[in-house]
Formats: C-alpha cells, sequence, structure tokens
C-alpha cells in the first residue's frame, strides 16, 4: 500500500541540476529502508517555485524541500520517509508563492476567489500517467459533453463564462468559437497555439509539461463545440519536454478511447496532432502560424479572412492559446457561473504569470485577474530585491507595455489595463527597480524584434532596424533630443502601419516608455544616463545585423 | 551524395510523410542528426517532397534552429533578452566572444565552437542561460565562462548535434 509520495521536479533546469541521480538515489535509499512498496517516486511538473530547484514535494503533506543535493538524500528519507518527521535542514525557504501551495494571505477574504485553475493539478500529478489526470476528475468534462450537452450547450457556456484568449489579445472564446461554429464546411480544426515566444513568457511550457492532458481536453470540447473532428497543436521547436510530454498524453489518451474515434461511445470523434515549430517568434501570429504549420516559411496572412473563416488547409478554424484551452474543460464541468465568480466582471477568471526581475521570489503564479501589481510584488514576489524601490514593469513580454509607477494600483485585466494605455499582454511581468536604465531596456526589446521581424512588410523589416540603432546611438550618447522625437514619430508610424501584430506591437515598449519616463530619453540625448547603466561616450556604436537579410 | 545520407533522408521523410506539411519537422530532425543542412540534402528533399528547390531553401533559411551552413562541434547558445540581459547577459554574451575570440553567429577557425544567438527559451527564471550542445546551464556569470568551456574542451566526442 502506497502512504506517501515523492515527486520530484521534472522540469528542464531540474534536469540540468541532477534531479535524475537524485531519483534514482531517493530509490536506492528507500529499498535500504524497505520502504520501496509504500512510498511511490515520480517526476512531476512545474511546482512554481524555480528558486528551489531541484525541488522534491512530499505528499500527503505536501512538504517542499529544495535546492536539494544529491547528498542531503539519505538525510531526508531517513527522517521524512523513515521516521516521519519533516527534514527541517532541508525545508525550501517558506514563502507564499509557489504552484502547489500558493495561496494569496494579503488578499484573504477581500477577493472573490483565489482559487486555481489551470494550475491546479501542475505540481500534483504526474503528467505521464493519464489515470492521475483522470483522479483528478480528468476527461469528466469531456464526459459530462458528450453524455449530457449539445455541442451548443457546450459552446454557449463558453459564451457566458466570458473566457477571454490569454495568449494576450483578450479576445471572448465563446465568440471565436461561434463564429466557427457557424460556418458551413466539410472540415474544421480546432489549432492549440504552444509558439510561446514572448521573453520572459514560459507560462505555456510549464502547463504542457506539468498538465498535458488539461489542454487535449480542451481541444477535445471546443471540436464538440463548434464541429471539428481534428486537431493541430503546434509548439515551439525549442520546447522539447513539452513535445515529448504531450505526445505521451495523446497516445495514452487514444488508449484509453478518450480521443480518437467515437470517444466514449457517443459517435463524436476527435484527433490530436502535433506539430513542431524550428524557431521563430512571428509563428505565434496565428496567420503565420498556419503558413508554418502547412510547410512554409512564416509569414502572416492578410486578415480577413479570418482564420475562423479560412484557417487551416483553408477551412475554418479555432485558434487558440494554451490556458485558454486549459480553462475550458474546468468551466465546462463546473459551470459559467462559477467561472465568473473569479476574477473581475469584465475579466473573469485566473490568470497564470511568470514573474521574473529584481524581485526577492521569481517564478509562476496563478492570481485572479483584476489582482494589482502592487500586490502581486508584495505576495508573491515577496517584495523588491534589496528593498530597492520599483522603477518599472513590462507587462506581457517585449511586445508588452511598460507599467510606471502610476499603474501599480490599477486592477490587471484585459479591460482596465487598455483603457490605461496599456496591455496585459502573454503574461511576463518584467520587474525593473530603480538601478535600470530605461533606454537600455527599450534597445534591448527593439534588438529582440529587428531580429524577429519576418520581412514581409517595410514598416516592421526597416523600423525596427531603424529605432534599434538610433536607440544604440542614444546608449553610446551619440543621438541628439530631435532623434527622440524622431523616434517617437517612427515608432507611431511602425505602430500603424505594420501589417501584423508583430510589427504593430514592437514599438509599444517605446511608446509607453516615452509617456512615463521621456526625461530619461532626453538625458541621454544630452549625454548623461541617469542610472550609469549605458555605455555613454564610447565609441560609435557597431550595428549588428543578426538576421541575413535587409 | 553517399547511399548512407541518401538512406538517411529517406528515413526521416517516410517517418513524417512525403508531403509540404511535413517539411518543417523534416528538416528539424535532419538538421539535428547532420548538424546542418547542406545543398544536397536539401535537393533531396525537395525532390521526395516534389518542391521547388527554392521552396525547400527558403523555408531552411527562414527558421533559426535550422543551419545551411556548417556547426563547429560544439553549439552554443544564448538569449540576451530583456529578462536576462537585466541579469547581467550582456556581461555573459561580451565574455563567451572574448574567450572564444569570434562573434556572435561565428564559429572557430578549429571548428570547435559556434556561437548563436537565439530568441529566448523560456528559461528566464534562472537567466542568464546559456545551452551547450542541448545541455541548459543557469544562472551563468562572466566569471563562469572559463570553467564552462573547459567542461565540453576536454570532452573527447561529442558532436554538433
Amino acid at each position: 500500500m502506497i502512504r506517501a509520495r515523492v515527486m520530484i521536479s521534472g522540469d528542464p533546469v531540474s534536469m540540468s541540476l541532477g534531479a535524475d541521480e537524485i531519483k534514482l538515489a531517493i530509490e536506492a535509499e528507500l529499498a535500504f529502508y524497505g520502504l520501496e512498496d509504500e512510498v511511490q517516486v515520480g517526476f512531476v511538473g512545474q511546482l512554481g517555485r524555480l528558486d528551489v530547484l531541484p525541488a522534491v514535494v512530499v505528499y500527503p503533506e505536501g512538504t517542499l524541500y529544495g535546492p536539494l543535493r544529491l547528498e542531503d538524500v539519505p538525510h531526508l528519507v531517513e527522517e521524512h520517509l523513515y521516521k516521519g518527521r519533516i527534514a527541517e535542514s532541508l525545508l525550501a525557504p517558506p514563502n507564499v508563492l509557489s504552484g502547489v501551495i500558493a495561496r494569496l494571505p494579503a488578499r484573504e477574504g477581500l477577493l472573490r476567489g483565489q482559487e486555481r485553475v489551470v494550475l491546479r493539478r501542475a505540481g500534483i500529478i504526474e503528467p505521464t500517467d493519464i489515470e492521475e489526470y483522470i483522479a483528478y476528475d480528468g476527461y469528466f468534462a469531456l464526459g459530462k459533453a458528450l453524455s449530457e450537452m449539445s455541442p451548443a450547450e457546450v459552446l454557449q457556456t463558453i459564451k457566458d463564462s466570458k473566457l477571454q484568449g490569454r495568449g494576450g489579445a483578450g479576445f471572448p472564446t465563446g465568440l471565436k468559437w461561434s463564429f466557427v461554429a457557424g460556418q458551413q464546411a466539410d472540415k474544421k480544426y480546432i489549432v492549440c497555439n504552444a509558439d510561446e515566444s514572448e521573453p520572459g513568457t514560459f507560462k505555456d511550457r510549464l502547463i504542457l509539461e506539468g498538465d498535458p492532458h488539461a489542454v487535449l481536453e480542451g481541444m477535445a470540447l471546443a471540436g464538440y463545440a463548434v464541429g471539428a473532428d481534428e486537431g493541430w497543436i503546434y509548439v515551439r521547436g525549442e520546447y522539447a519536454l513539452a513535445k515529448e510530454r504531450l505526445l505521451t498524453a495523446i497516445q495514452q489518451a487514444e488508449a484509453m478511447g478518450l480521443l480518437g474515434d467515437n470517444i466514449m461511445d457517443s459517435g463524436f470523434s476527435f484527433h490530436i496532432h502535433l506539430h513542431s515549430g524550428a524557431g521563430a517568434y512571428v509563428c505565434g501570429e496565428e496567420t503565420a502560424l498556419l503558413e508554418s504549420l502547412e510547410g512554409k516559411r512564416g509569414i502572416p496572412r492578410v486578415r480577413p479572412p479570418y482564420p475562423t473563416v479560412v484557417g487551416f488547409r483553408g477551412q475554418p478554424t479555432v485558434i487558440n492559446n494554451v490556458e485558454t484551452l486549459a480553462n475550458v474543460a474546468p468551466i465546462i464541468l463546473r459551470s459559467a457561473a462559477w467561472f465568473k465568480s473569479l476574477g473581475t466582471e469584465r475579466s473573469p477568471g485566473t490568470k497564470v504569470y511568470t514573474m521574473l526581475g529584481d524581485v526577492n521570489i521569481t517564478g509562476l503564479i496563478e492570481v485572479p485577474m483584476g489582482i494589482t501589481l502592487r500586490e502581486v510584488i508584495a505576495a508573491y514576489g515577496g517584495g523588491m530585491r534589496d528593498d530597492v524601490p520599483f522603477k518599472c514593469a513590462q507587462t506581457g513580454g517585449s511586445a508588452g507595455s511598460i507599467i510606471a509607477p502610476e499603474l501599480l494600483d490599477v486592477p490587471m485585466d484585459y479591460a482596465t489595463m487598455r483603457e490605461h494605455g496599456a496591455s496585459l499582454g502573454s503574461g511576463a511581468l518584467l520587474i525593473c527597480n530603480v538601478n535600470k536604465c530605461i533606454v537600455d531596456i527599450a534597445y534591448v526589446v527593439m534588438r529582440f524584434f529587428e531580429t524577429e521581424s519576418c520581412g514581409k512588410c517595410t514598416p516592421c523589416r526597416i523600423g525596427t532596424l531603424r529605432m534599434s540603432e538610433l536607440l544604440n546611438r542614444l546608449r553610446h550618447g551619440q543621438a541628439s533630443l530631435e532623434d527622440v522625437s524622431m523616434l517617437e514619430e517612427m515608432a507611431q508610424a511602425v505602430a500603424k502601419t505594420s501589417f501584423c501584430g508583430l510589427g504593430q506591437g514592437a514599438p509599444v515598449s517605446i511608446l509607453t516608455a516615452l509617456r512615463s519616463f521621456r526625461e530619461e530619453f532626453e538625458a541621454h540625448a544630452q549625454g548623461s544616463c541617469p542610472t550609469g547603466v549605458c555605455p555613454m561616450k564610447t565609441e560609435p556604436p557597431e550595428v549588428i545585423v543578426r538576421r541575413g537579410y535587409l | 551524395m553517399n547511399e548512407e545520407s541518401i538512406k538517411q533522408i529517406a528515413e526521416v521523410v517516410a517517418r513524417y510523410g512525403a508531403n509540404q506539411e511535413s517539411l518543417v519537422e523534416i528538416l528539424s530532425d535532419l538538421n539535428a542528426q547532420l548538424g546542418y543542412l547542406t545543398q544536397e540534402t536539401i535537393v533531396e528533399v525537395a525532390r521526395r517532397l516534389n518542391l521547388p528547390q527554392s521552396h525547400v531553401f527558403s523555408v531552411a533559411t527562414f527558421y533559426s534552429m535550422l543551419n545551411v551552413g556548417p556547426t563547429g562541434k560544439h553549439v552554443i547558445k544564448m538569449c540576451e533578452d530583456a529578462p536576462c540581459h537585466l541579469r547581467g547577459g550582456q556581461e555573459v554574451w561580451q565574455a563567451l566572444q572574448d574567450a572564444l575570440g569570434i562573434k556572435f553567429g561565428e564559429t572557430t577557425p578549429d571548428g570547435q565552437w559556434t556561437l548563436q544567438a537565439t530568441s529566448c527559451l523560456g528559461l528566464c527564471a534562472v537567466g542568464p542561460v546559456v545551452v551547450v550542445d542541448d545541455e541548459v546551464i543557469g544562472h551563468v556569470t562572466a566569471e563562469r565562462i572559463p570553467e564552462i568551456l573547459a567542461r565540453y574542451r576536454d570532452e573527447p566526442s561529442g558532436g554538433a548535434a
């Protein structure tokens, strides 16, 4: 009989730090005490504590140990599993941030619901074992939909839930589905956009690595709702482990008849295929993704027609982000009303963020929509590192906004952020303290776009290059006040005239930074970097074009 | 092109299917096996998929994980985007270039090392991150570069794949 479970963090970072050896050592120690039949050992996906890897969680207590060294293993096994007491010296430093244990004491009782929706299983189940997913209500929603609900009812439930796309734009998911459901076509597709490439964003990777079936179930439900029998997951080429976990999950679900032909004898069939990218940020743009899926260069298509009308292989296609799809099954299982009890009225539900930068604790969090940045930093980030004051945050990766201190108390949801001229974006929160230089950040961000521009349209291809050159000159004290005005003009032009979301999003950081930190740009033009970060007054910058064409 | 290579390509094409939609995955797989895509490989893939050679070449040059030129024995990839930049990524970037005497995008004359710039790998929580031959190394500092390089330098075998 199993009385305890030892779960070892199995993410790529932990693996590179010897998680494999730790697992073997734990098994050897258990055998030494004759406990191998009582204690189950396995890998687990994301624990949400990136500061303590490699980590080990012991259930049922949920005790978190880490960062663990190989030589710590004998003590851990002897104390906790043999003698049954906590190995105090090996405990992970306590804080409120954790994938499993995350609570938000700062708002306990103040905010409706702090339930975890998307990450409720990540860090608890073994992601390569479908039975564990099923034990945690897995495929119950699909079963409920197929046996008790019509496709129209599933669609209506998602509409009623007001679920918004979690890829960055926040488009209503139910509305998108209804566009496809309303199309007459022989063939429709569900595509999962797992081409997560915004710098600083890795929530989708952690969902796929920690709970891959949640996404598969969401896709099958989407297929049932809109009348599609085939789904494709476009996963980033760099995400090798996520790919592996998805492949295993698809095979297991098919073997159990939870995917494939005639699912649960309902007459509904749904097949999921995996397609791997090969490194291109632009493929996160939905039409570029479709091009790549069809074996071409990932260059965006003209919209309209939108993919909901003419999508993959020219057929109506729903394209949803990983996190969006992971929200679907819980809504169907529990109800739209339950989902709306979380978050804010205009943006219900939770949001998964990756928090990085100058805070004490970095990692993955799931919080209700509408929480403020100040609360996130205080409650989850453990405050600013070394108590150096907050300067700005970048939300949503490179295409996201620079959030100045004025917006620290604005509720973070799609609509409210938009009203303040900012965007919530993909889910990265890059926190910067006052020692960081805004021009330096803007330059690095623009250099990213300059590299990743696909080259299709001139504003983006040339504009990102020129803006990056100009920012680099500014960093070196080789630009004038007129150049700052020109930068703003260029940024506006690129935002307005670029062909796709990549180009339109590229200047967002500059425009939002100029709004709050214009003096800092101007100081550089007058020859000084207030934070002392920039290499002012050094030789003229070398122009490095990282892409192979202009 | 020798028979061995032709057989290798045939196997990969068979695995993914001889159609255009499989092109990106076929090229990725071959790139991983061979280190880079030679002109002969591109021509052979085009022939088997019944696609213009120009199309296959244009795809091979579009994606950053595909190489159309030889790489060194060890490939070092690094992302220097904002999250890692703010944690000292620039110093690591510079230290790598200084230590190897090449710039990013180049290969050392002895064919041992290639430096490749990559976009965010989603490992920012332990940034700056350097990936050597698919092995992830986190919390890298400029001071650690000589020690990291030495680890691979002594290895008698290994490969760009």
